[in-house]
């Protein structure tokens, strides 16, 4: 059985990967948009902003920036599974003797490669920027953990919108708010310089938590407490993103 | 898994009920096919025959009834019944991104079928698209796209193959070629569950024919038992035998006439009214 789920995934990852390299414009179209934010902030806006750390603006608003470039990126994925269930591809997989779950996994798996593709490229911009990092081996790959789990946690909300859309637009809508909320967060400016009731809206939302742990990792500075509260959000939302999309796709398969 | 075809017919279907809120869409549908038979529902647009075929390829749970495909019960053994079957659904399943070619690969990967290569190629030639075999499905015409979803569904063998208004849609000569596929399909001994709008279809294709109408099965037999449902004497000036369609508007009431036919002296003389159920 397990073995069936495996070879089965495969195969229709293969599938949606294929979808992929035929429009990499899609991996392209996600990285323009944090691309140009970050031409904006740190060209203009960047001169006026006070982070109070004596690292360069590029380095302060990076890793906000890579979480934005993820957020808009899953919404491809809640596009891709919307698509399959309107043509009737999905109702063929559904009613072959194929393991239920691997038509899920076959879009977030795609979803993963295609928004670490989009991340390496935000990244080389900004390397060219004048992003710099002290980063051991072992800090990128924490870096690199905490993104891939960020893009799973996504990718599932990713999925529930698909699976519950009426229109092609409903689909992808749910992102806007996901790439608006690293704003009202540390990624961009600190949080003391916010009136009080934002600041503690933007002191307690995920994006604050997983933001201040990646800078910490990328200028090799202690991660404190903050990395455990990141986890806690980014496996909460992972496990009960989760829970919701399967039974959703279990109501949806019969 | 054992999916050796059990003695007895390929389906059985008894009392099934499905509802959409307060759309009762079917109504305690009864009937059986026999195994490598052709069987035709009949029925005009929004009769429910998509949703009984959604319920018999495990898609959609019944409210209530029973229906067992290839002697496994849909309820209970929806992973043998997949085994079983193979979905041509009302809308063409194919990938358009992928070529032809590849959307036959995937679906002999997902098979587990060994030789998927030689699979997908063997079927192109059969299907005449060996040549636009290494294009995107999504530059095929209607008819091409048709025969590409077919033959995907082929793929396995499968025992039983239900085709969801297979031909809606197509033009003369793509009908004609699909047509001229699911014959040779039931030659070689598959059972074909076909739903179809069009009477002329399940005429020539059909071993049997069922008329689902508000919800029931209002008919049930082969051709000539339906046609022999009509008194001689409602046809007595009209110089041929009272095709299908007579049958069906007579049984159905005009309100429901599908396909429009140049003969419809015949249907007037047919006295339009009761539904018998
Ligand atoms: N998922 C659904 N939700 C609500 N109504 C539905 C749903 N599926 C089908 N229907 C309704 O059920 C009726 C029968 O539909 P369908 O089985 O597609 O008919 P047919 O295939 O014979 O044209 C139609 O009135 C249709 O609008
Ligand atoms: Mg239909």
């Amino acid at each position: 059985m397990s073995t069936q789920v495996l070879s089965d995934t495969r195969v229709l990852t293969g599938r949606s990967l294929r979808h992929i390299l035929r429009s990499p414009d899609t991996i392209i179209t996600t990285a323009v948009t944090p691309i140009a934010l970050m031409l904006l902030f740190v060209y203009v806006f960047g001169g006026a902003i006070n982070t109070g750390s004596g690292e360069s603006y590029v380095n302060y608003m990076l890793p906000g920036i890579l979480l934005i470039t993820i957020a808009s990126g899953v919404a491809y994925t809640a596009y891709r599974l919307f698509l399959d269930m309107q043509g009737g591809i999905f109702d063929r997989f559904a009613s072959m003797p194929i393991a239920r779950s691997s038509v899920l996994w076959a879009h977030v798996l795609t979803s993963l490669a295609a928004n670490m593709v989009s991340v390496a490229l935000v990244i080389g911009v900004a390397l060219m920027m004048g992003f710099r990092t002290s980063a051991s081996l072992s800090a990128w790959l924490a870096v690199t953990g905490i993104l891939v789990l960020f893009t799973l946690a996504l990718t599932w909300v990713a999925v529930i919108a698909g699976l519950s859309a009426k229109t092609v637009d409903g689909a992808s809508a749910f992102s806007y708010p996901l790439i608006f909320l690293p704003f009202i967060s540390s990624a961009f400016v600190p949080t003391s310089s916010m009136p009080g009731p934002v600041a503690w809206f933007a002191e307690n939302q995920p994006v604050t938590s997983i933001v201040d742990t990646i800078r910490a990792m990328f200028a090799s500075e202690s991660v404190g407490n903050g990395i455990w509260i990141a986890l806690a959000w980014l496996v909460g939302i992972l496990l009960i993103s989760y829970a919701i999309a399967i039974a959703k796709y279990r109501r949806k398969i019969r | 898994m054992d999916t050796t075809p059990i003695f007895g017919p390929a389906l059985q279907v008894r009392g099934i009920e499905k509802s959409f809120k307060d759309l009762h869409v079917l109504q305690g549908v009864d009937f059986d096919v026999q195994a490598g038979s052709i069987f035709a529902l009949l029925g005009s647009n929004g009769a429910g025959k998509t949703t009984l075929v959604r319920i018999l390829s495990t898609l959609l749970s019944p409210d209530a009834g029973i229906a067992t495909v290839n002697g496994f019960d849909v309820a209970t053994e929806p992973k043998d019944v997949r085994e079983s079957i193979s979905l041509t659904g009302q809308f063409a399943a194919v990938d358009e991104v992928l070529t032809g070619r590849e959307n036959l690969v995937l679906i002999a990967k997902l098979r587990h079928l060994k030789h998927p290569g030689t699979i997908a190629d063997e079927l192109l030639a059969r299907f005449s698209l060996t040549e636009a075999g290494n294009r995107k499905a999504g530059t095929y015409s209607g008819g091409m796209r048709r025969r590409l979803d077919i033959s995907m569904s082929l793929i396995g063998n499968p025992p039983i193959i239900f085709l969801d208004e297979p031909t809606t849609g197509l033009d003369p000569q793509a009908r004609l070629e699909v047509w001229q596929t699911i014959k040779d399909l039931a030659n070689s001994g598959t059972t074909v569950l076909l739903t179809t709008q069009y009477l002329d279809e399940a005429e020539t294709l059909a071993d049997r024919i069922a008329i689902l109408h508000k919800g029931v099965i209002i008919q049930n037999g082969t051709l000539k038992e339906l046609k022999a449902l009509l008194p001689a004497a409602e046809v007595e000036y009209v110089e041929k035998q009272p095709s299908l369609e007579d049958v069906f508007l007579t049984l159905v009431g005009e309100d429901a006439a599908a396909a429009p036919d140049e003969n419809t002296d015949a249907a007037t003389a047919v006295p339009a009214g009761k539904e018998s159920r």
